[in-house]
């Protein structure tokens, strides 16, 4: 056996892991179905890129994570589930999977702005976006702890089929988390409890090789995180985190399994952030080429090539969706500007259930 | 139902709530095949199969965190906690998100659970079987925390939990399991919130709840061949404090005692304390008095446990000295 060594975080060098390679040239997709990926994908880039432009302008305060570079998960993910049915769960880093999950722009936007029209009403923040009617269960702020919640709404789909007979509850949950989570008690636990009585979940790990500062192969002992399924008799994949339709596709067949009543999937989807932790990171420990490497992986710029190659859309379709995009989330910041603060009569409600 | 035992009490609160909404369903360690440490899901496995009755792996913040999920995607669990003390790996949930996620939220989602389970110090079970938790949990927002301390109230308050939209964390007490009372045939539920006169009296409040109810009554035997006329008061909710039924009795008696097993730093009256003083400071006759059990860890050694929890001759002390206290 062979060790690798530990990277000792010079600025030059980076070690990669083989990144498994899955040719995706022969998955059918529509035009439609590629232009809604692109549109989601874009949307999630250029909602994160005015984050960073209002937080610097002091509009938003707080702890800001963004998702730059890992558009393709979200997308690739939660566009193969039923809107408004299944069930999303996030973590700190949530704006984009809120936004895949059909929650409008300028409600995630009002709710960084801490208005009363967010989708939190103004009471969570960047880091706890939830919406009741997007079956968005929450982004959450300690690491791992989302993880049991989703595992609980995976368990109540189940609950409600075998016990109330309630044919049409077929509901999939996926749980997004990073590769420092997948170190923590909450992680195994909830796989053991998800594998046992065949829950109808995704785990999905965005393996963006690096906990704040900690590189993940300092973190644990078997980096390949997708192996871990394993031992809890699941079915673990990799995938190119970096390519929305191997994603995608392997999400559908993760879908197609927690729906037929075969039990949970771990997901490893292998990508980067194109921005430090948070907005407050002044990200120093990862190397230039590192970055570099990743940044010329660009889960967007891939799709649109595919899509250019596959002659599902031409530069200009793209331009169009961009444009639209952009404006969208230009509007967003408007609604949030010109939204109202909340009551501060109001400071003690949601405490309780009325 | 005529006679019965305070945890039969708790099952039944349970079962009839179980069979009236397919909604609620328990889980915790051995709380199916096994009946549950105490007995208190004992067979209802049996009539509601193994998912309404979740025997769950040894996995406390884990499966807490899977209730708090079940219950914001629209089930009703009830945690039972082994021994409540396990529910220290259990914090964060308990805290985070059973507690902070309605708010934090902006009101997306409710979370009606229950978590209950006995609490307090047993028998010589040491300390870390022997915790008494409840202020631990005093201070998270968004958390119900109640203690029963009957056959009776144990029923109706549970059943009054289970009912609550939001999470009710509910402490028995290990040594008041085997206690016996004739309970009514018809259905009945306590009021989560309303603190309960056992006694009424008229020349000192005496505040409790859960296990030192029943010191509370021992040591009244003594106190009225004594000719003293206590108010004794089972505070039943801890959280909030229900101060309208304590304002009553104080503005009777104008003396506060509190008796806790709580510790004393940071305890529950230690709180209703600074509540009393804030509100109705103008009708005290004398300084609140406050008996609480040792802050230390709970000894094995009996002379020693016995020492660390407040015993009935105390209470009779701290009455007298109250009742001659003039200022
Ligand atoms: C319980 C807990 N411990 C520590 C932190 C501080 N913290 C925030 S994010 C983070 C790193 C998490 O990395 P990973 O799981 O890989 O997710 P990523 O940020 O890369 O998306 C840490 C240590 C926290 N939020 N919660
Ligand atoms: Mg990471």
């Amino acid at each position: 056996m062979v060790l690798r060594e530990a990277p000792m975080n010079d600025p030059n060098t980076f070690t990669e892991r083989s990144l498994p390679v899955i040719d995706t040239s022969s998955f059918h997709i529509t035009r439609e179905e590629g232009l809604m990926l692109y549109e989601d994908m874009v949307l999630g880039r250029l909602f994160e890129d005015k984050c960073a432009e209002m937080y610097y302008r002091g509009k938003m305060f707080g702890f800001v994570h963004l998702y730059n570079g890992q558009e393709a998960v979200s997308t690739g993910v939660i566009r193969a589930m039923r809107p408004g049915e299944d069930y999303v769960c996030s973590t700190y880093r949530d704006h984009v999977h809120a936004l895949s999950a059909g929650v409008p722009a300028r409600q995630v936007m009002a709710e960084l702005f801490g208005k009363e029209t967010g989708c939190s009403k103004g009471r969570g923040g960047s880091m706890h976006m939830f919406s009741g009617t997007h079956r968005l269960l929450g982004g959450y702020a300690f690491v791992a702890e989302g993880i049991p919640v989703a595992t609980g709404a995976a368990f109540q789909s189940k609950y409600r089929r075998e016990t109330m007979g309630d044919e049409s509850a077929d509901q999939v949950t996926a749980c997004f988390f990073g590769d420092g989570a997948s170190n923590n008690g909450q992680f195994f636990e909830c796989l053991n409890m998800a594998a046992l009585w065949k829950l109808p979940i995704l785990y999905v790990v965005e393996n963006n090789k690096w906990a704040i500062g900690m590189a993940h192969d300092r973190a644990t002992s078997q980096p390949e995180i997708y192996k871990k399924a394993s031992v809890f008799g699941m079915v673990g994949v990799e995938v190119d985190g970096m390519d929305v339709l191997a994603v995608r596709k392997v999400a559908q067949e993760a879908v197609a399994r927690a729906r037929a009543g075969e039990g949970p999937t771990l997901i490893e989807a292998l990508t980067y952030r194109f921005r430090g932790h948070s907005l407050a990171d002044p990200d120093e420990l990862r190397s230039a080429p590192e970055k570099d490497f990743w940044l010329s992986r660009d889960p967007i710029k891939k799709l649109a090539g595919q899509l250019i190659e596959r002659n599902l859309a031409s530069e200009e379709d793209l331009k169009g969706i961009d444009d639209k995009i952009q404006e969208l989330v230009n509007e967003s910041v408007k609604f949030a500007e010109t939204s109202p603060e909340p009551d501060p009569s109001e400071l003690y409600r949601y405490v309780f259930a009325e | 139902m005529a006679e019965t035992l305070f945890f039969n009490a708790l099952r039944a609160a349970t079962d009839e709530e179980m069979a009236r909404d397919p909604r609620v369903f328990v889980l915790g360690e051995d709380v199916g095949h096994y009946g549950g440490s105490y007995k208190v899901t004992k067979d209802l496995y049996k009539k509601y199969g193994d998912l309404r009755v979740l025997d769950t792996p040894i996995a406390e913040n884990s499966f807490t965190g899977l209730a708090v999920g079940a219950a914001m995607t629209g089930l009703r669990p009830i945690i039972e906690g082994m021994n409540m003390g396990f529910l220290l790996l259990a914090f964060n949930q308990i805290a985070n998100n059973a507690g902070m996620l309605r708010y934090t939220s902006g009101g997306n989602f409710t979370i009606p659970l229950v978590i209950r389970g006995p609490g307090g110090v047993g028998r010589q079970l040491g300390a870390e079987h022997s915790q008494r938790l409840e202020a631990y949990f005093q201070a998270v927002p968004g958390l119900k925390i109640v203690a029963c301390s009957t056959p009776y109230n144990a029923k109706g308050l549970l059943k009054a939990a289970i009912r609550d939209e939001n999470p009710v964390l509910f402490f028995e007490h290990v040594l008041l399991y085997n206690l016996k009372e004739d309970l009514p045939d018809h259905e009945y539920l306590c009021p989560l919130d309303k603190a309960e006169v056992v006694h009424s009296g008229k020349d000192v409040t005496i505040l409790t709840y859960s296990r030192m109810r029943h010191h509370c009554l021992q040591a009244l035997k003594t106190l009225k061949k004594e000719g003293y006329d206590p108010e004794i008061i089972d505070l039943i909710s801890l959280k909030p404090i229900d101060m309208e039924t304590i304002r009553e009795s104080v503005r009777k008696t104008h003396r506060v005692i509190i008796v806790e097993e709580c510790m004393k730093t940071a305890g529950v009256a230690a709180e209703v304390m600074a509540l009393i003083n804030e509100q109705l400071f103008d009708e005290l006759d004398a300084p609140v008095m406050r008996l609480s059990s040792q802050d230390i860890p709970t000894p094995y050694n009996g002379k020693l446990e016995h020492l660390t929890i407040v015993q009935p001759p105390q209470i009779v002390e701290a009455v007298q000295k109250i009742v001659e206290m003039r200022i």
